[in-house]
């Protein structure tokens, strides 16, 4: 596995120097497969011919050390179509490339990249689905978030939102009903999980076909809650009206953290500085924001074990109430935050600063004794070591295959972690560790969690010292944007933030008016739910709970 | 009975006597009690006591659809604690459920599932629909995949607004169709412009022709106009 950990041999380093990427030495690995170079904020683009992408894309895996393919997106020019494949390093994420590939607008068709990353055959499902580009030898090309019977594609030019659309609702069939497995037992049982089930954390359907009490195949059904996130910050002005919208991605309280990845792909785009005083404020925020999504994580997942409602659960609440008041009085809500802004946060500390100081003191010193609770009650405990270790393990490789990022990465010894690798906000400047567990089971996931609840809790703990000694004079919460922002025409960016779940990434393409032209999602767990059936394969319906409650989705943010 | 009561002989007393022990047992002595006096006897319509009982001992059905639902279950967990109400106890099951609170938007893809879980709730049922997305479509109204509320797939008896609603607002929404429950009031009269219904039993037009080689005739489907749509 030459992947795994890349030497520093000269082949995978083709182009790495002191500062930053050599382009030129890439385009040299590639020959005559580069039509074209752009130049994209975050990275250079290659324009390649749309029937070579598996070419290009396995030379730069194998040979360049691009492990990662973060997200691919698509859009409708008014002269062609685009796919564009953003590969990075799991090693080195500011290690960036963007492959482009054009297909022509009448028949729109470029080679998929699933042979190449596992993970490309999620995204480019969406893109068929969603901008209506077909993908050629795509193992299981199909709508993955509309229904089957939809008719046209949502985010290409001329798809009319008014006409009727007819949706079914009718039994699914056992994709391995013809596969008579063995002579005496021929049977396999297919078993509808969900949408509606306790058990899924939402609106997730999971179609699971037993073969006696083991899992013969499965496959997560996404899509119940698409509620049309890219095209609503499409029709967003990029100073106020996107803004909101970030909250209802990961909706788990991860508010802050959303929006800090819409913020950070903005704010590049549009060259604005943010004031450090805000940059502080915003990392402690978005950490109160981890503290927050973990609890819940915990919380449910216990749930998902212990199958109750009562002790572990309400401790996980108990703690989460905590946080929500300080973030209530930061920001005035509870759950939808709406803090940031472009240029900085929303408004300045709640007054008196020194009671608020005292309030997250308070939960601080509270932490470390909450935590030993839940240790005793959780990872202490007998059933539940039973029933997560060394169940639903997930390898190295395969996290990479699949772009998993988050703590599910960092639960395979993956250690990959944007607020140290690509920094941003105030991260460098502080004292804290990137936790990995190498495990890669259930148990290892949740360990992951809550080690980083510790970390987050430092975090806070310095930024609070760093504010309290902020002079007065200079508290300067944002910097000065024009009231209506115009980036100019046709830049394009990828940035990405390390979210509650993972790798949170927003592409941006700008078309010189004030809203965006193409306003493209790539959310952690999409890709991260994209590991349930190599996790599950041959366990148990009750572990595949558990992997499933492990991986901690949130299906406003799978589906968007 | 206190435990330094010294116990009578057992040969003495009768074992309902040792039960009584000085007296009626005064556990059952509440406040209400002792204000019916000496006839403790309620004279009601039998309606009016099953109405009273309904509202009391409510049943929700555990659904969780999106970002509203995380405030749903602050509400149902400590702190705010919707048991308190006589409301509490999620149920796995539509079965088992006399109420439905509706917390998320609903997208095309999962309204005829919700009709479904909706239609499998035993009578009576109850509506609560949470947050602006079960409203009107709240901030996703202008989505190409968003139903307009859902009022356009169940009736509704109580809106809760809010994006979500705080859970305060949540239970007050709650209590407020206690009341109504408990003053027999019925729930109104909606349009439903979007039902389940078969295939084959959809007007023809372009789309069913379309569609008429991918879907059976007795599947069921959900159509929608979204011209019809508020
Ligand atoms: S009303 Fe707001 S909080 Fe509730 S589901 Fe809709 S968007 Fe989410």
């Amino acid at each position: 596995m030459s992947l795994e950990k890349p030497s520093r041999d000269t082949a995978l380093d083709v182009g790495v120097t002191e500062d930053g990427l050599d382009y030129d030495a890439l385009a040299d690995l590639l020959g005559g497969h580069v039509l074209d170079r752009e130049e994209h904020v975050n990275a250079e683009g290659f324009v390649i011919r749309p029937d070579e992408v598996q070419e290009v894309l396995s030379t730069l895996k194998e040979e360049a050390g691009f492990d990662h393919c973060a997200c691919v997106t698509a859009q409708e020019y008014d002269d062609r179509y685009e796919s564009i494949y953003h590969l990075r390093k799991f090693d080195d994420p500011t290690q960036e490339l963007s492959i482009v590939v054009p297909s022509p607008k009448d028949d729109p068709h470029n080679e998929s990249a699933a042979r190449v990353y596992d993970t490309a055959d999620w995204h480019e499902r969406e893109a068929y689905d969603l901008v209506g580009i077909d993908y050629d030898d795509h193992p299981d090309l199909r709508r993955i978030l509309l229904p089957e019977t939809w008719q046209g594609h949502p985010l290409s030019q001329d798809y009319n939102q008014d006409q009727p659309q007819i949706v079914s609702l009718r039994e699914h069939a056992n994709p391995l009903e013809d596969d008579k497995r063995s002579e005496d037992d021929p049977d396999t049982m297919f078993v509808n999980i969900g949408p509606h089930h306790p058990a899924t954390h939402g609106v997730l359907h999971v179609e699971t076909v037993l073969d006696g009490e083991q899992i013969a195949d499965l496959e997560p059904d996404i899509g119940y809650l698409h509620r049309c996130e890219e095209q609503m910050c499409q029709q967003g002005t990029y100073r106020h009206q996107i803004m909101p919208y970030p909250d209802r991605w990961d909706y788990i309280s991860a508010g802050i953290l959303n929006e800090w990845a819409y913020a950070r792909a903005a704010e590049d785009l549009a060259d604005i500085d943010v004031p450090e005083y805000a940059q502080v404020i915003r990392t402690m925020s978005a950490e109160m924001c981890r503290i927050a999504s973990h609890e819940l994580a915990l919380a449910t997942f216990a749930l998902d074990v212990f199958g109750d409602f009562t002790a572990v659960f309400q401790y996980g609440i108990r703690d989460r109430e905590i946080v929500q008041n300080l973030l209530e009085d930061l920001t005035g809500q509870r759950l939808m935050f709406n803090y940031l802004r472009l240029g900085g946060v929303a408004w300045d500390l709640p007054e008196p600063r020194e009671e608020y100081f005292e309030k997250i003191r308070d939960f601080l010193d509270d932490l470390p004794h909450k935590l030993e609770e839940v240790h005793d009650l959780v990872t202490g405990n007998e059933i539940f070591q039973m029933r997560c270790v060394d169940t639903g393990v997930l390898s190295k490789e395969q996290v990479k295959q699949y772009g998993a990022t988050g703590p599910v990465a960092r639960g395979s010894g993956v250690d990959y972690d944007l607020r140290r690798d690509d920094p941003y906000g105030y991260y460098d400047e502080l004292d804290w560790n990137v936790v990995t567990e190498e495990g890669g089971d259930n148990f290892s996931r949740v360990l992951v969690r809550l080690r980083e609840v510790e970390e987050s809790a430092r975090i806070i703990e310095q930024c609070v010292d760093l504010l309290e000694q902020w002079p007065e004079d200079d508290r300067e919460i944002q910097a000065n944007v024009p009231r209506t922002l115009r980036p100019d025409p046709d830049k394009e960016i990828y940035r990405s933030v390390e979210g509650a779940k993972g790798e949170l990434g927003i592409y941006i393409r700008s078309d010189g008016t004030d809203k965006p032209a193409r306003f493209k999602i790539r959310s952690p767990c999409f890709s991260n739910l994209q590991t349930l059936p190599e996790m599950s394969q041959g366990e148990y319906i009750p572990d595949m709970i558990a992997s499933l409650g492990s991986l901690d989705i949130v299906l406003g943010e799978v589906d968007r | 009975m206190s435990s330094d009561q010294t116990p009578p002989a057992v040969e003495d007393v009768s074992t309902q006597e040792a039960r009584m022990g000085d007296g009626a047992d005064d556990r059952f002595n509440s406040t209400l009690r002792e204000a019916f006096g000496s006839t403790p006897f309620i004279l009601t319509k039998f309606d009016k006591f099953m109405n009273w009982v309904r509202g009391s001992s409510m049943f929700m059905l555990q659904f969780g659809i999106a970002c509203c639902s995380i405030e749903m279950i602050h509400t149902y967990a400590i702190k705010h604690d919707l048991d308190r109400f006589g409301s509490g106890v999620p149920r796995a099951s539509p079965r088992q459920a006399d109420v439905i609170i509706v917390p998320g938007t609903i997208v095309s893809k999962f309204a005829p599932r919700m009709k479904r879980v909706y239609d499998q709730m035993p009578e009576p049922k109850f509506v609560v629909s949470m947050g602006s997305c079960t409203i009107s479509g709240g901030p996703f109204q202008e989505g190409y995949n968003v139903i307009k509320g859902a009022e356009e797939i169940i009736p509704v008896d109580i809106h809760v607004p809010g994006c979500p609603p705080r859970p305060e607002a949540l239970i007050y929404g709650v209590a407020k169709l206690q009341e109504r429950i408990a003053e027999g009031e019925s729930s109104p009269v909606t349009v439903k412009p979007y039902e389940l219904e078969q295939f084959g039993d959809l007007e023809q037009d372009e789309l069913v022709d379309k569609l008429a080689s991918e879907i059976d005739e007795e599947d069921l489907v959900m159509r929608y106009n979204w011209n019809d749509s508020p």
